[in-house]
């Protein structure tokens, strides 16, 4: 029996699965050279046709939105311009197994390599086109995956998802994969819980590897392989929980959120992509209490239009409604190649606004793009990880110097109102120096983390991070009562806003202003109505 | 003779002329014997409408200004049918918006 091992990622549709791990990284089929580049060419036509009528066959028992998937992918797979590049390759002598990956693998780096997320996500769909007629060329017998498995791997085909008889449970666990992607929009809908981004570090499951059972909170984004019975069982309280709370919430989406004495609290959503909002109608939030940005920072150094637009979109979206956008966070377990350093205990280390100050040159970039996107709506900026007054000090004079340079170039800009994240104890347990920033975003995760010294992707000490241990509520309360003193908004943006069993003692801490996961925004007005403040 | 059209509309759809928007545009275009093209600038690249796998290529998110062009038979109508189910929004209703 091994270790229990808990994975965090992003949860791309809520909901838990209890099963076996059903590992999607397979080995791909042998393929048989044939004799003559005819016969190459032949094979390959057989396979798309096989493959088109495969698809063609799913069609028949998908609902429109499936059917809508399947039909891009058909039509793509008759398109002479998909396979026209693979025959030719056959022509000068590639075999036909080879001359497709190739031609299907230049098409999806075209995907890849797109600036817009929703093209990006469409690198799936290719990737599955080329997989169903490669399994048509080598006859792969493909292992049936057994009922209410959790499939476990670097990505999922859409056509994966469609052929799975999901009536019996079952989830989807993804090292990399895209809360914006198909098999992502298939899953909520149809209630099948899905985590993405979990990284590679995990260990690959296999017939020779079994993990056993696997734990998938797709509520919060994790999975816990190899669980201990204590795990076990309070897991499925957390399941039973969460299914008798999402019946119920459904109701609350569409209100505004008011708990049962009538008190008005502020819901708003966290978000890390601009197409983040797409899925969201703005009439059931406040807001977007939190936008990541390191994001936009994943592969490479976003310019500053990039950025500025990315903002312009979610700030139109939000009309008159506040968005809160943060400053890149990277460093800490958020590394990004060409800004973050390597460090030995890097929570500790040159991360958030520590990072962004030593790397000023970076963060002016993103500040020019904040301050002329700040005309398109009603934005916020705050700056993560401020553990002195200084730092804050000396982020806002850039703000200063850069909209002074925009100005003397006649570029339209505003300046956005600037807070700061309550997340280092430091600005907890002393608030005062920071009288003078706009507002306070307590940042639950890493002020949570800090104050326990229990990390939260560590199983062993998972019960010791807990933001509803009284030294957190105290702190929170704290911070409350001094923005009540001085004015000053306090809201909260960490996982646990979103987490019902949480949000009684934030709101007994003196919280009214609450940011979560958009896929929380039912439970946690749900949950708001039930507390009695 | 050889008939030809162009015209321009702007793409509304929330995801631009991607996925299901662009298999309804190229199954139209393949409905007509003109050869047609779209382009997101006037000056072109043009990419060939009857191919899904290049309406793609061309990337074309909301708020597009979308150039389309036609040359032989029915140039006109083509053109007329393509600028009509761009504007129609692709004949989705507005829960694609949700879904995509």
């Amino acid at each position: 029996m091994s270790e229990p091992l808990r994975l965090q990622g992003i949860s791309a549709s809520a909901g838990y699965a209890e099963g076996p791990l059903f590992s999607l990284d397979r080995a791909t089929a042998h393929y048989t050279v044939k004799a003559t580049a005819a016969d190459e060419r032949a094979a390959l036509e057989t396979a798309i046709g096989v493959a088109t009528q495969r698809l063609g066959g799913l069609i028949d028992t998908a609902n429109s939105e499936a059917a809508g998937i399947l039909e891009f992918q058909i039509a793509m797979l008759e398109d002479d311009a998909l396979s026209g590049p693979a025959f030719a390759a056959i022509a000068s002598g590639q075999a036909a197994d080879a001359a497709w990956r190739q031609a299907l693998d230049t098409e999806i780096a075209g995907y890849e390599t797109s600036d817009q997320d929703y093209f990006r996500a469409r690198a799936a769909d290719l990737r599955d086109i080329r997989d169903q007629v490669l399994r048509a060329l080598t006859e792969d017998d493909e292992r049936a995956a057994p009922a209410g498995a959790i499939f476990y791997g670097e990505d999922i085909a859409p056509t994966r998802f469609l052929e799975t008889d999901w009536s019996t449970g079952g989830g989807i666990a993804l090292k990399a994969g895209s809360a914006a992607s198909h098999v992502a929009m298939l899953a909520r809908s149809r209630g099948v819980p899905m985590v993405v981004g979990l990284g590679a570090a995990g260990p690959s499951a296999s017939p020779a590897n079994p993990v056993g059972i696997a734990l998938l909170d797709a509520e919060h984004g994790g999975i816990v392989l190899s669980p201990s019975p204590a795990e076990i069982e309070a897991f499925r309280r957390s399941s039973s929980s969460f299914a008798a709370r999402r019946d119920k919430a459904k109701t609350y989406l569409a209100k505004p959120a008011v708990t049962k004495a009538g008190t008005r609290v502020q819901v708003q959503v966290n978000i890390a992509d601009p197409s983040d909002v797409d899925g969201i109608d703005v009439a059931t939030c406040d807001g977007v209490g939190l936008m990541r940005t390191e994001f936009l920072f994943g592969r490479t150094l976003p310019d500053e239009e990039t950025q500025y637009r990315a903002y312009r979109k979610v700030l139109e979206w939000a009309g008159e409604k506040p968005v809160t956008i943060r400053t890149v966070d990277a460093g800490g377990d958020k590394p990004v190649p060409g800004f973050t350093v390597a460090e030995a205990n890097p929570f500790l280390g040159l991360r958030g606004i520590r990072l962004s100050l030593a790397r000023p040159e970076i963060l002016r970039v993103q500040i020019r793009a904040l301050l002329r996107a700040g005309i398109h709506g009603n934005l916020k900026v705050m700056f993560p990880m401020i553990a002195v007054a200084d730092e804050f000090a000396r982020a806002a004079a850039l703000f200063t110097e850069e909209q002074a340079g925009l100005a003397a170039r006649g570029i339209a800009q505003k300046m956005p109102p600037l807070g700061i994240m309550v997340e280092v104890p430091s600005v907890a347990i002393a608030p005062e120096a920071f009288a003078d920033v706009a507002f306070f975003s307590i940042g639950s995760n890493d002020l949570t983390q800090y104050v326990m010294a229990a990390a939260r992707d560590n199983v062993s000490v998972a019960h010791l991070n807990s933001v509803r241990h009284p030294a957190v509520l105290r702190l929170i309360a704290s911070v409350v009562a001094f923005g009540r003193e001085q004015e000053i908004p306090v809201s909260l943006c960490g996982d646990a806003g979103g987490d019902p069993a949480s949000i009684p003692g934030l709101l007994e801490a003196g919280l009214r202003d609450l940011s979560v996961a958009p896929a929380q925004l039912a439970m946690a007005k749900a949950a708001i109505a039930d507390v009695p403040v | 003779m050889s008939a030809s059209a162009e015209a321009t509309v702007l793409i509304t759809h929330a995801v631009g002329l991607h996925a299901r928007p662009s298999v309804k545009f190229t199954k139209l275009a393949k409905t007509f014997a003109a050869d047609v093209e779209v382009a997101l600038a006037a000056n072109g690249p043009w990419f060939d409408a009857k191919s899904i796998v290049k309406v793609m290529a061309a990337k074309a998110p909301k708020g597009t200004l979308l150039h389309i062009r036609a040359k032989g038979d029915g140039a006109g109508e083509a053109v007329g049918a393509l600028v009509e189910l761009v504007r129609r929004d692709f004949d989705e209703g507005a829960d694609h918006v949700r879904t995509a």
